[in-house]
């Protein structure tokens, strides 16, 4: 009998598929962090004054803040002077003006990636908005878009084009002052996207983003920002990437999202940033906020998360249900492997009246992961007739991984409804040698197991993504059974 | 000879079990292990389809000439041996459907044939069903989600029919059927009977040999095979117990 455990150690052992490094001049700030570094990036972006000040007061705010260490993960102290807090691709001249004058090997990368922006782009409908490192180098669909009245550009050409959109909107979810990582991104981040959907647009296409972290200790800080005016509607798919280095790099990302009347967002993300190695060198520290605002009446917004990579992750896309009506939707699949920590999960903070929320939780830890939900349902007396259903699901593949669930609830309203559901469950061996006995190979099954489980996830994926993210799973947990 | 095993022994967390089964199965028998409970029964089904911690000690499989014991649990399944469970396994999220076409792809393509399309595999599929007298939500159900016993066992067989194996190994078919699933689990089963295959079931039941008649009947007690005989055999266990059969071998 060939030894199972031994196709594990092969399979384990993969090289991450998207470890490779574009050997691109990067125009980039020496490591550091003060003032002078917050005003470089302003100058450098050619920002308006009200932004400047914006991020100066961020910096402040954040130096006299401390890292939040209340997460269950553990790693070394992040010095954060030995980071570059920006880089830019050097273009030849000036910025491209179609795709046809972005750099071939930037383009060439994309396609590495899964995402040629010429034929993949056109024939799946999907605009893409490719952040590379810190600074848009592409954008598709901009036109169609733009007769649509959608706006969606890198956030510097918003800041450009769009001030009054900007200075209205930012910041307005998630303040600068919100915590350690946010404050940190306000004052420096480089790029990004924005979108802006005008009163009654339902947008034609799927919106989608592609971050990728390139150049060597840098720091990727990038903000979105996306509003849907009265009546409008979008579906927003954000896919990450990153090379594969020894170095810990850090990642802390804003998102925020605001929904007036009768608006819906859909944000999904499938993060597969570098993991580290088997022995849990290296990997992108993701210490990400995510925050949707349901402002209006009737509005509606659902966060849909596949996160397989990073070394670490921190991150709890949440909603704040303002509106009366209002519904917040989290779908999450959570996936540790090897050394890799996720700390992840929800908040649903109620205040209008009957206002509704769904948490789906699914955890998969494998190797010596650590994998934690971590929720918070929050009723304050404004919101009766409030309802949240909760489900945490975790799967355990192998011994030494481990699965952790904090869920919170703070209920201030008596007419509020709270129902939460949550179970553990290991990977059988009676289920995975039903399927050998089947015929099916191991590799196979662990999928098809693994598959069921996210099943109802998945299902909230926009179509072409969820095959994306099926295979994203595979490739990352291959045989992760012993 | 399709089966062969020549004093196997086995055990499970350090414990012996099985303690030299020496038995032969040839094409287009049935044949029936009966037993009292912990006589090894259910080990021995187990270590035949490759259960990897059941630890082989001693002794020799051969399958259609081959070294089974060789052979990792999938490769044997894709050879033609099926083992039907006495517990089949939930897989939520799984689709009854899509395992059993992935089982019978694995199946074609380890013997060198085309991958079925999906028409002609809900065709298949439907055919079967219809001689279970499985109702057709099954085509959308997970894998054994919520089946009630019975609908597990009927699975069983009806997976059993699409994979067509050269011999069928089944664990307790009949147990908890009542008499109307077990007269359809039994036309299912000799709905395959045919001189190139063979089936070995294993049961406590006399019963369920009314209804498939065996050509032999094994007795296995505390890991041996102590008398072996035809149908008769079974009935008379069925009138005296287990006990005199013991009794008999240590006089």
């Amino acid at each position: 009998m060939s030894s199972k455990s031994q196709d594990v150690e092969a399979l384990i052992g993969q090289k991450y598929r998207h470890g490779f490094v574009t050997d691109i001049e990067s125009d980039s700030l020496p490591p550091g962090l003060d003032e002078g570094v917050v005003r470089a990036i302003s100058l450098k972006k050619k920002e308006p004054a009200f932004l400047l000040d914006w991020r100066l007061k961020a910096f402040r705010h954040w130096q006299t803040m401390q890292e939040p260490m209340w997460a269950h993960v553990h790693y070394k102290p992040i010095d954060y002077q030995d980071i570059s807090y920006y880089s830019a691709p050097r273009a030849p001249q000036n910025a491209p003006k179609s795709i046809d004058e972005v750099d071939p090997k930037l383009l060439a990368t994309y396609a590495k990636l899964g995402i040629p922006l010429h034929e993949r782009a056109r024939l799946a409908g999907v605009a893409v908005d490719a952040v590379f490192d810190s600074v848009s180098v592409a954008t598709t669909f901009k036109e169609k878009l733009g007769k649509a009245g959608v706006i969606f550009c890198s956030f510097s050409d918003a800041v450009r084009d769009h001030p009054q959109l900007i200075e209205r909107y930012l910041g307005s979810v998630v303040p600068p002052g919100d915590n350690f990582f946010a404050a940190l991104n306000s004052a420096v981040f480089s790029d990004g996207s924005f979108v802006y959907l005008p009163p009654g647009v339902r947008c034609p296409m799927e919106l989608s983003t592609y971050f990728r972290i390139n150049a060597a200790k840098t720091g990727q800080f990038e903000r979105t920002l996306i509003v849907a005016a009265e009546g409008a509607s979008v579906s927003y798919l954000e896919g990450c990437t990153a090379p594969m280095r020894d170095e810990n790099q850090l990642h802390a990302a804003v998102v925020e999202l605001v929904a007036l009347d009768d608006a819906r967002i859909k944000y999904s993300t499938v993060q597969n940033w570098y993991p580290g190695d088997e022995n849990g060198i290296g990997g992108i520290y993701n210490f990400v906020t995510k925050r949707g605002e349901c402002r209006g009446r009737n509005s509606r917004i659902s966060w849909t998360q596949v996160e397989t990579g990073s070394a670490i992750t921190w991150k709890y896309p949440s909603c704040i249900l303002k509106g009366e009506n209002s519904v917040g939707e989290f779908y999450s699949v959570a996936v540790a492997n090897n050394y890799q920590q996720a700390d992840t999960g929800t908040k649903m903070i109620h205040i209008g009246r009957n206002t509704r929320s769904t948490i789906v939780s699914k955890g998969i830890s494998a190797g010596h992961a650590e994998n934690t939900y971590r929720g918070l349902v929050k009723i304050l007396p404004s919101a009766a007739g409030a309802r949240n259903f909760t489900q945490c699901d975790s799967l355990l593949m192998g011994a030494k991984c481990a699965a952790h669930t904090f869920p919170y609830m703070e209920v201030k309203n008596p007419t509020a409804t709270v129902e939460h559901e949550a179970s553990t469950s290991k990977i059988g061996e009676d289920q995975l040698f039903y399927c050998l006995q089947r015929g099916i190979s191991a590799e196979d099954a662990v999928n098809m197991i693994v598959s069921g489980f996210c099943k109802v996830v998945f299902k909230e994926l926009p179509m072409e993504f969820a095959v994306e993210a099926q295979n994203l799973l595979s490739v990352s947990l291959e045989g992760a059974v012993g | 000879m399709l089966l062969k095993i020549s004093g196997l022994s086995a055990r499970v967390a350090g414990k012996e079990i099985l303690k030299g089964i020496n038995l032969e199965v040839k094409a287009g028998e049935v044949h029936a292990i009966m037993g009292p409970n912990g006589s090894g029964k259910s080990t021995l089904a187990q270590v035949l389809a490759g259960r990897e911690d059941y630890e082989v000690t001693g002794g020799s499989v051969t399958f259609e000439g081959r070294d089974l014991l060789a052979l990792p649990a999938e490769e044997r399944a894709r050879a033609g041996l099926f083992l039907g469970f006495q517990y089949p396994v939930e897989i939520p999220g799984v689709n009854n459907v899509y395992l059993l076409k992935a089982a019978l792809n694995a199946k074609r393509k380890a013997a060198g044939e085309p991958e079925v399309d999906a028409y002609e595999f809900l065709a298949l599929i439907k055919q079967k069903m219809k001689l279970m007298q499985m109702s057709e939500t099954f085509l959308t159900r997970g894998v054994n989600e919520g089946f009630s016993g019975g609908e597990k066992k009927r699975n069983e067989v009806l997976q059993m029919l699409v994979l067509e194996p050269k011999l069928a190994i089944l664990d307790e078919t009949d147990s908890g059927l009542d008499i109307d699933a077990l007269k359809v689990v039994s036309m299912g089963v000799n709905s395959l009977r045919d001189p190139k295959r063979a089936v070995v079931l294993v049961t406590h039941y006399q019963r369920l040999l009314d209804y498939i008649v065996p050509d032999q009947v094994h007795v296995l007690s505390a890991g041996r095979i102590l008398k072996s005989g035809d149908r008769s055999l079974a009935l008379e266990l069925e009138r005296r117990g287990y006990d005199w059969v013991v009794e008999s071998q240590v006089a």
